[in-house]
């Protein structure tokens, strides 16, 4: 695996360790209230398995990680995280440019929406994560894929929740973040604190 | 080999799952394949995907399995769990559509019955409002 990969590993997993809390108060808010615990669990699980991850190539080490959330997570996250990024591995198995990330990226996401049953609109992670994959396809640079995701995450606040535990709660899902989206944006923001300071 | 289709109970709570189960067995006797498995791999409310493959194994029957299960979360992580098992397994396991105790218990009636899988589920999801 190389340096970068394993930085990137590392930098999203202890952002969304050390944000457990917060996911679980905005959790608390609308969904079960466990998404920050298992989140916590599933990555610090990734954390552990870090040096047997990190020896192989890239694409398997990003299915390793997902296979991780996937047995570890133990909520609806878990099975969406790790098709994240067991998608991912399946579609980076070589060297990555920036045509074949957006590839893989909007492929991975594709998995995503399968696996949930869910769309654009509905207040989940598919909120922050298709405009990301949209703008990232689009040669948008850095900063503004920043930008857009932000954005992404502060529009799940007014929606009204589709899916998921949250949907049961009706027009009383209206006014917090989603758990999810919130979750997304921290790794996505991981994940260009890195990037952008290599460029 | 079984000759009846097996039951799995996927729930948030293994007392719920427990429960369930409990119902099962007193309604419909000890001849279906029968397993269960609630909480999550940090011993909390959730589902494991290593957990639920477990159960797959322990109810397994050659004519299939009926997964029944609570939230969302347990229907995910039920999918996840079939599409690792093995390739020859993934065909013959379907989650039901369906209240998971009513489900359950009248699944098994039908599995007793000797009813095919898709009979199984299709007696399960009824309950289902449509």
């Amino acid at each position: 695996m190389s340096d970068t990969l394993e930085t990137l590993i590392k930098a999203v997993t202890s952002r969304i360790v050390a944000a457990a809390d917060e996911l679980t108060t905005l959790d608390q808010a609308i969904g079960d209230g466990d998404h920050g615990v298992n989140m916590k669990r599933g990555m610090e699980a990734v954390a552990a398995e870090l040096p047997k991850i990190a020896a192989q190539a890239p694409g398997e080490a990003l299915k390793a990680a997902g296979m991780q959330l996937v047995m570890k997570v133990g909520g609806a996250s878990g099975p969406l995280y790790g098709t994240l990024f067991i998608t991912l591995g399946k579609e980076l198995p070589g060297p990555v440019d920036r045509a074949v990330a957006a590839r893989a990226f909007a492929r991975a996401i594709e998995a995503v929406r399968a696996r949930g049953k869910s769309d654009r609109g509905q207040k989940t992670m598919l909120d922050v994560l298709m405009p990301v994959s949209d703008a990232l396809s689009a040669g948008a640079p850095l900063a503004e894929l920043r930008r857009i995701a932000a954005e992404a995450a502060a529009a799940t606040v007014p929606m009204k929740a589709i899916r998921g535990r949250a949907s049961f709660l009706g027009d009383r899902s209206i006014g917090h973040m989603d758990p999810g989206a919130r979750s997304s944006l921290i790794m996505i923001e991981a994940v260009l604190d890195v990037l952008e300071a290599k460029a | 080999m079984n000759d009846k289709v097996g039951i799995v109970i996927v729930s948030h709570s293994p007392d719920v799952a427990r429960g369930t189960a409990d119902m099962v067995r007193q309604m419909v006797g000890t001849d279906v394949p029968l397993a269960w498995t609630g909480g999550d791999p940090g011993g909390g409310l959730g589902t494991s995907v290593e957990r639920i493959m477990a159960a797959i194994g322990d109810a397994w029957s050659d004519r299939g399995v009926a997964i029944l299960v609570d939230l969302g979360g347990a229907e995910s992580n039920s999918e996840m769990a079939i599409e690792l098992l093995p390739e020859e397994r993934r065909d013959r396991v379907v989650v039901c559509n369906a209240p998971i105790v009513e489900g359950a218990v009248m699944a098994a009636t039908e599995a007793w019955g000797g009813a095919s899988l898709e009979e199984v589920r299709r007696t399960a999801e009824e309950l289902s409002p449509a």
